[in-house]
């Protein structure tokens, strides 16, 4: 496990001493090679037993969901519990303007549904974030249920049956793609078999998994700049002791409730991702369960680094489908593989550089100390 | 600029620092703020009659004292005379049961803590209290932003708002560090640092906030002789280049060298305030303190 991140590390390190043309030409074949994926469909990665195109979309839908968990969860250091009710209520608003009460184009849907969801993130964020560690995770966790539980009851909502015929993006119809079919190590194309840049339909999900890519790209980009400035500073002081924060000079509230809004928005717009994907949405699709899951992402990605919980949120989306044929069992092996994480990579798969750093010279430290003892 | 400085975490470019030797303060960098050099002279903060009770304790009854501007004022007493609650008082963790703090004249009222900071107000903690997780650089940094208002928006088109003031922070920063002699160790994780480096540290994050007054809880605690001597030697440095210190101190000697006056705290009471010369001589002082325990260092 340990060796799987060192190697992870090390590639970023050799990739990070390149020169810059060279950074750039290698970044943008990985980029590429990512948004051809559900074209090339290579071998051991695809899905044999659901639609690829469609787990690609998820794993970007979730990676996405990550990385706002990330900034409440692993920069600010706030435990949310409740992140689904913000994904539930990015779906929602997009659907009640775009069909349920509304015929508003999903372009104007989105930034809808983020404006909705970060006022939600400063409603929940302005009286909850006043407390503390385990209260909040007990607030939060709350939210999520009780957003759940609107959204059944409320008949304007569509209560239990849900909303339907909710927008896609617009298309426009350029070209076709063809796939690529492989037969063993062979691979050749299948004119057959198309998809249209760039037309959504319920048939095809892979206009959405690139759509979805391309937020999740700019998104990491924001993150970063945000990450890197006071903003980011402020939310890493806070996380490590709020009261010296502080006297610091950081209004730590205020920083708190800005990491919770822009968490929030960065969950509802999955939410309104999610949304026209389905064309249909029930709030059975916005259980607990899910709140959890996004937790285990950040979790297992390794708190507070990027890459680390968008490749946590891309493999625990991917592996459950991939391995469909287990049926059942895959759950237990999945619930195995996190505790199996838990006891032997408690810091994650990814985490900060600077954890690992930390960890390295509190060993040493302790080898001293030991050797101290036992000389 | 934010491409050759490490104010990020894990994919933040870091500025290589060479292999870190023995931190030795190189006190000839001026730190001063412009703004402190023609500090009116005069009573820079005021106790006035504080009282703070917890339920039926009083940690602090009545207290008064003031601090002259670019003063060492030494506040000293035995464990539990309330010298760290009158720090508390002072920088707003705690509101005074009755009583006011004035600051330059201005009462402090209701400020919340990074309102006071903001004031002029830093302060260091008698148990280390860093960001262990960030390192020494990004510490000073945060100190640093407390005159900053580069919010979310500014902050992510990279205004020239974020640029100035990212640029400033990183000067001031580097500046005390320097100053520090932490210079050397400015990308170690502050958790990383030896115990004598994090008291230093915790000083120069104080002093980034650009302070009027420089509260110092214990920062010589736990440090030998030696280090104590030359640590005392920094901070009449730092009231050199303008700043007025408060100074808690355990180690009588010590305060009797450094400071300009005392004031000494017995069960949250004021006993007595005067030159170190006539607190030596203070009966009271001497029962309370000096004469009850020889080794209360």
């Amino acid at each position: 496990m340990s060796t799987v991140s060192t190697t992870l590390h090390r590639v970023g390190d050799r990739f990070r001493s390149l020169p810059r043309p060279a950074k750039l030409a290698l970044a943008v074949l990985a980029v590429l090679l990512v948004y051809l994926l559900p074209i090339i469909n290579p071998p051991l990665i695809t899905t044999t037993d659901s639609d690829f195109g469609a787990v690609l979309f998820s794993c970007a839908m979730y990676a996405l969901v990550a990385i706002g968990l990330n900034i409440v969860i692993g920069y600010a250091g706030l435990l949310d519990l409740g992140y689904i009710g913000f994904f539930a209520v990015g779906a929602f608003t997009v659907g009640v303007l775009g069909s349920q009460h509304g015929k508003l184009p999903l372009l104007l849907c989105i930034p809808a549904a983020m404006a909705v969801t970060m006022v939600s993130g400063v409603l929940l964020g302005a009286p909850t974030l006043r407390v503390r560690g385990d209260y909040l995770a007990i607030v939060t966790l709350g939210f999520g249920e009780i957003i759940r539980l609107v959204l059944v009851n409320t008949n304007w909502l569509g209560a239990s049956r849900g909303i339907s015929n909710i927008p896609s993006p617009p298309s426009i119809d350029l070209f076709g793609v063809p796939h690529l079919v492989w037969n063993g190590a062979v691979a050749s194309i299948d004119l057959g078999n198309e998809t249209r840049f760039l037309q959504f339909s319920v048939t095809d999900s892979i206009p959405f998994y690139w759509l979805t890519l391309t937020i999740v790209l700019v998104v990491l980009f924001l993150d970063w700049l945000m990450q890197n400035s006071r903003v980011g500073r402020a939310w890493e002081a806070t996380r490590e002791d709020e009261d010296a924060a502080e006297l610091m000079g950081v209004p730590t509230f205020r920083f708190k409730l800005l990491a919770f809004a822009t968490g929030a928005a960065i969950g509802g717009l999955s939410g309104a991702l999610f949304a026209t994907k389905q064309a249909f949405i029930n709030p059975d699709n916005f259980t607990i369960i899910y709140s959890v899951l996004f937790v285990a992402m950040v979790v297992v990605g390794g708190q507070g680094n990027r890459w680390g919980v968008v490749l946590a949120a891309a493999l625990l989306t991917w592996a459950p489908e991939k391995f469909r044929f287990l049926s059942d069992a895959r759950f237990l092996l999945f619930g195995m593989a996190l505790m199996a994480l838990a006891i032997f990579r408690p810091q994650g798969l990814l985490p900060p550089r600077r954890t690992v750093r930390a960890k390295q010279a509190d060993e040493e430290t302790e080898v001293l100390e030991e050797g101290v003892a036992h000389a | 600029m934010p491409e050759s400085t490490s104010t990020g975490g894990a994919t933040g470019a870091q500025v290589v620092a060479p292999e870190p030797t023995e931190s030795v303060p190189d006190t000839s960098v001026d730190i001063t703020v412009e703004e402190l050099v023609d500090l009116p002279r005069g009573k820079m903060l005021e106790v006035d009659d504080v009282t703070l009770r917890f339920g039926g304790v009083k940690a602090l009854d009545g207290v008064s004292f003031h601090i002259n501007t670019g003063e060492i004022l030494g506040l000293i007493g035995p464990n539990g005379a309330g010298k760290t609650t009158c720090f508390n008082v002072m920088t707003g963790v705690y509101q005074p049961t009755s009583g006011a703090v004035r600051f330059m004249g201005d009462p402090l009222g209701k400020r919340q803590k990074f309102q006071i900071t903001k004031l002029g107000i830093a302060r260091t903690f008698q148990n280390i209290r860093l960001f262990h997780n960030m390192t020494a650089l990004e510490n000073v940094l945060v100190g640093a932003d407390a005159h900053h208002s580069t919010g979310m928006v500014s902050a992510l088109l990279r205004l020239p708002k974020h640029r100035a003031e990212e640029s400033e922070g990183l000067d001031r920063a580097f500046e005390l560090l320097k100053f520090m002699g932490l210079d050397r160790r400015a990308n170690e994780l502050a958790r990383n640092l030896p115990y004598g480096d994090q008291r230093r540290l915790e000083i120069a994050r104080a002093l980034a906030t650009n302070p009027k007054l420089l509260c110092l809880d214990e920062p010589a605690a736990g440090f030998n002789p030696a280090e104590k001597v030359r640590l005392m030697e920094l901070i009449q440095t730092i009231r050199d280049q303008g700043y007025t210190v408060l100074l808690i101190e355990h180690d009588m000697k010590l305060v009797m060298g450094v400071t300009d006056r005392i004031v000494v705290l017995e069960f949250g009471k004021k006993i007595a305030e005067g030159l170190p010369s006539e607190i030596q001589d203070n009966p009271a002082v001497i029962a309370a303190y000096l004469g009850v325990d020889e080794d209360a260092s």
